[in-house]
């Protein structure tokens, strides 16, 4: 299900990815201000937002496997953890190299989000850990899922409470994108974040695709050896093999074989 | 549903709404009387805030401490107390076999999450009864009692928030292999808006020359991270229960 929603989203991911570079190093004007460095605005803030979407989803799919009991929702849920994580570790490195080139520290503690997303990546850093280190797949799902869900109001609060502990001595970066910023910059950053919630897309459904053919793969396997086991024991038998095969075997499983075949 | 079968299940519902109240205060009871038999979970932090008062102290180096420096050690050193209490939370009822009885008696689970988190804001208020004291004896440089209610109040909220977060990080790592190290790792994170809510309040208390103390838009934070925490642990506590 995975594999057909592939294609196109790879495609149109390419394209407006394309797009927003042509437009970012082409279109829009430099930053009065910061000049050329000002670009990596177009990559720092789409990542956070789409990282911070993600991790927001996440919980969300967390709280619906837990609902509907559809272990393939934590599957989901803990994929856009995986990827929201490393977008968030690309959101601290963008946001470092633009902190040193506009005012000259390569950290700094009065930026709320950048603070913010430190925050927030130290807990799902654990996400990880926490998951592997259940045996019992079930309650590894179930561990999870609690985890997102708390990571997700967590995240929503812990922005509340940088953004108030804020000195307000700096820019707010959302202030930009309102009022005060020429429309051509305005546009060349809406691109942008649609390129980046594509790239996120893209990705989440290429390593569901990948799991879930990883599990089919597994399944057909244990497939195979079943029915080499039945082959064996049917020539050791003599006459009447399937008789035999099912008397050896308990008489579910041989029922599923037969019918998946 | 038959009109016969509806008053019979109410009727259970009500029994099991007062069981849960019961409950509830059994599981609270219990700890409580764990603790005062044993004596683990509150010496254990209050020793080990002392101890990080005096390693504060040489760190630092300095004899008295005032303003932020002084709201900031106070606050960083409760909420690294409050791991030791959360560490054990749910490891003694794992390895005692307390939590298959907690589950196979007929009691609502709420009932297990909201006496966990009681019996952990009762050990943090203990904790900070004997903590708040020995850092004024030992650090503050500033007026400890004059700041005392406005500190009280804080300690109090944050304490709300701190038994919330911890009843249900204790129970998510209690299941993990390596807990000793899921655990802190996982309730350090958490607790960030805490500290920062609890340190920018006390620090015009702890200010030589005082200050505007914004109370309540700190106090408004640390209820919020209360309530939700609170309403969270109660919603998901279910789902770390079942087997």
């Amino acid at each position: 299900m995975y594999a057909r929603a592939l294609k196109p989203l790879a495609l149109a991911t390419a394209a407006v990815s394309a797009l927003a570079f042509t437009m970012i190093f082409f279109w829009a004007p430099l930053d009065a201000d910061q000049g050329f460095i000002q670009k990596i605005f177009y990559l720092h803030v789409p990542m956070a937002i789409v990282a911070l979407l993600g991790f927001l989803a996440a919980g969300v799919m967390a709280a619906l496997h837990l609902r509907t009991r559809d272990r393939r929702w934590d599957i989901r849920s803990y994929v856009a953890v995986h990827l929201s994580i490393i977008l968030a570790v690309g959101v601290l490195v963008t946001g470092s190299i633009w902190a040193k080139a506009s005012w000259g520290h390569w950290w700094v503690w009065s930026e709320p989000v950048l603070v913010s997303f430190l925050i927030t990546f130290l807990l799902y850093a654990v996400y990880q850990p926490l998951r592997f280190s259940i045996d019992d797949p079930g309650r590894q799902a179930r561990y999870a899922s609690v985890f997102a869900i708390a990571g997700a109001a967590f995240t929503v609060l812990n922005f509340v409470a940088v953004r108030m502990a804020d000195a307000y001595t700096h820019p707010r970066v959302f202030s930009q994108t309102g009022g005060n910023m020429p429309p051509r910059m305005f546009v060349t950053f809406v691109v942008a974040l649609a390129a980046m919630a594509l790239v996120f897309a893209t990705l989440w459904t290429l390593e569901l695709g990948s799991k879930s053919a990883s599990e089919r793969l597994r399944r057909a396997r244990r497939r195979r050896e079943r029915d080499a086991d039945r082959a064996e024991l049917a020539g050791a038998g003599g006459e009447r093999p399937r008789a035999g095969a099912h008397a050896d075997h308990s008489p579910a499983a041989a029922g599923t074989a037969t019918a998946s075949r | 549903m038959t009109a016969s079968g509806q008053p019979q299940t109410a009727a259970r519902g009500a029994r099991r709404q007062v069981g849960a109240a019961r409950a509830g205060l059994a599981i609270l009871r219990k700890d409580l009387r764990a603790e005062l038999r044993a004596r683990e979970a509150v010496p254990a932090m209050a020793l080990f805030s002392v101890t990080a008062f005096v390693l504060f102290h040489f760190g630092l180096d300095r004899a008295r401490l005032e303003g932020d420096v002084a709201a900031g050690v106070l606050w960083v050193t409760i909420l690294l107390a409050t791991v030791l209490a959360v560490n054990r939370m749910f490891v003694a009822e794992r390895e005692q076999g307390g939590m298959e009885a907690m589950l196979l008696a007929p009691i609502d689970r709420t009932a297990i999450v909201l006496a966990k988190a009681a019996a952990l804001f009762v050990f943090l208020a203990a904790l900070e009864v004997l903590a708040v004291p020995a850092f004024g004896l030992l650090l503050l440089g500033g007026d400890l009692i004059g700041a005392l209610p406005e500190l009280a109040a804080l300690l109090a909220v944050a304490d709300l928030g701190l038994a919330a977060v911890g009843a249900l990080v204790g129970a998510l790592a209690a299941e993990t292999r390596a807990r000793e190290v899921i655990g802190p790792l996982i309730l350090l994170p958490l607790v960030v808006p805490l500290a920062i809510a609890g340190a920018n309040a006390t620090e015009p208390l702890f200010a030589p020359a005082g200050g505007p103390a914004e109370l309540g838009r700190w106090l408004g934070l640390m209820g919020l991270y209360a309530s939700v925490f609170m309403l969270l642990s109660v919603a998901v506590f279910d789902f770390l229960l079942e087997d």
